[in-house]
């Protein structure tokens, strides 16, 4: 169990179990030297990484850029609005072209599904799927499992709701394979025009009432609603969306225990959550960024090991 | 594969006694002095030295802390297998302390200058020695040498020897074994 089952980071999908536990036990070293008053270690000191991202991001973006910079690798930054993408090249071209500059490892984050599957076959590189569309964004995932896992012990068991934009999220597919590999219980919750068909299949159950949701669970990770992905209307108001699915602070105080409140960024502050209680002491927010470096530095750590 | 006993449990004893007893020539009351046992073998001895030196010498108190150096070495993707990091663990400032490192065996030395590296990262030492419970002569690939050693051992290539602890083996011995 010392080594990961892929080369690639695709998608949630293509790992199994001791993958996530060997992610996981990398990360807690990790996160011990990101608290180091010198927060570097030379491992990665020859190999460069290209992170390509072809669709905007901050966080993401920043926490890959640190975890590749603490893990002492070479690092250039590529972003579409500025590049000749916009002059028509390929993908295959793009990277290509990048790669011929011995670029050992892609991070990408790309508007079409299945863009990181389609690049890992046609290019020499180790891909790290950095989110693809609306289809995965693993290391999202893997963070927020870490997170459950650093505040309540352990996934296994627990119960997760996931609330809000369902149909748009990545990070929903992502961390339903996740949650349900490591044996946690999962229910989406969301207007039904934002829960996609069929979302069963993957194991989990459908709630269309939040206090029975939040009743329910041991941990709400709450979504951002994409408004840039909606071509129509899925909701006849924001306000209305609000009363029905956003957590207030004394809708938390009324149920019958503490649960665990997480957001994977950025949040509409009085849209599916208040400031209270993004700020409160239930709100794992911020930890869930700070372990977003060391779980990245672990993947990419277990990843280059395997460039040869 | 053959296996010779290098050091027996009263062996091992007895040198663990003698190097107590250099550490204290040098350190006295262990005031300005931290012991760094390296993982994923070297923390065994640290332990055994530590307690020895506060049970049977009298120091009141030493600072011991267990350095990992899997993110320092110096063969990452080299080998076909993935490198597995165990715990760091210094809740204590190295700024302007005497390190002392101390490991099983001394062999290529590359570990010791992983540490070497690893250890900047918490501070700067106004000084680092190295303790070896076994010094494998002849098998240097960098100019370090230890300053306290338990038994200097000529062992050629393709020999291995290993160091079993009483706290996690079962039994305090050293074997030298052919392969």
């Amino acid at each position: 169990m010392s080594e990961l089952s892929v080369k690639h980071l695709l998608g949630i999908k293509y790992l199994n179990k001791n993958d996530i536990n060997l992610i996981f036990e990398t990360a807690d070293h990790f996160k011990e030297v990101i608290n180091r008053s010198i927060k570097k270690v030379p491992s990665l000191r020859d190999v460069t990484i290209a992170n390509v991202f072809f669709e905007n991001s901050t966080r993401t973006k920043l926490s890959f850029e640190l975890a590749e910079k603490r893990l002492s690798a070479d690092v250039i930054n590529f972003s579409a609005a500025q590049s000749s993408v916009k002059k028509g090249e390929t993908l295959i071209d793009t990277v290509n072209n990048i790669l011929s500059m011995k670029v050992d490892m892609v991070v990408m984050r790309h508007p079409n599904p299945g863009a990181g599957v389609f690049l890992s076959k046609h290019v020499n590189a180790s891909i790290i799927n950095a989110g693809d569309g609306a289809h995965e964004h693993p290391t999202q995932a893997l963070l927020d499992s870490y997170s459950i896992r650093e505040k309540l012990g352990e996934v296994a068991g627990k119960n997760v709701v996931i609330v809000g934009d369902i149909l748009h999220s990545r990070v929903a597919l992502s961390n339903i394979l996740a949650l349900k590999l490591q044996g946690a219980n999962v229910k989406v919750c969301g207007p039904k025009t934002l829960i996609p068909k069929h979302i069963e299949s993957l194991g989990v159950t459908v709630e269309t009432d939040l206090r029975k949701a939040l009743n329910w669970c041991d941990v709400a990770n709450m979504l951002r609603v994409q408004n840039e992905r909606m071509d129509i209307s899925y909701f006849p108001t924001t306000r209305e969306y609000t009363q029905q699915f956003g957590v207030n602070k004394a809708l938390l105080e009324s149920l019958d225990k503490e649960i665990v409140i997480m957001h994977p960024g950025p949040i509409n502050r009085g849209v599916e959550i208040t400031s209270d209680v993004a700020d409160s002491n239930q709100s794992i927010i911020l930890d869930q960024v700070e372990n977003g470096v060391a779980v990245r530095m672990a993947v990419i750590y277990l990843l280059a090991s395997k460039i040869k | 594969m053959s296996k010779k006993v290098l050091l027996s449990s009263k062996e091992i004893q007895i040198i663990l006694n003698r190097l107590a007893c250099q550490l204290l020539e040098n350190h006295s009351d262990f005031k300005d002095t931290v012991l760094i046992g390296l993982q994923p073998r070297g923390t065994f001895l640290a332990k055994r030295l530590t307690d020895l030196l506060t049970k049977e010498y009298g120091v009141k108190e030493i600072n011991l802390g267990s350095l990992d150096i899997t993110f320092y070495r110096d063969d990452f993707r080299r080998g076909d297998k993935t490198l597995e990091a165990s715990k760091t663990h210094i809740d204590f400032l190295v700024e302007d302390k005497k390190v002392v490192f101390i490991d099983d065996v001394l062999y290529t030395g590359r570990s010791i200058r992983s540490a070497l590296t690893a250890i900047q990262s918490f501070g700067r030492p106004a000084e680092i020695e190295l303790l070896t419970l076994i010094d494998r002569r002849f098998s240097r690939h960098l100019p370090i040498q230890p300053n306290y050693r338990g038994r200097q051992v000529d062992v050629i290539n393709g020999e291995k020897v290993q160091v079993l602890w009483q706290e996690n083996e079962g039994q305090d011995i050293v074997y030298l074994i052919n392969e």
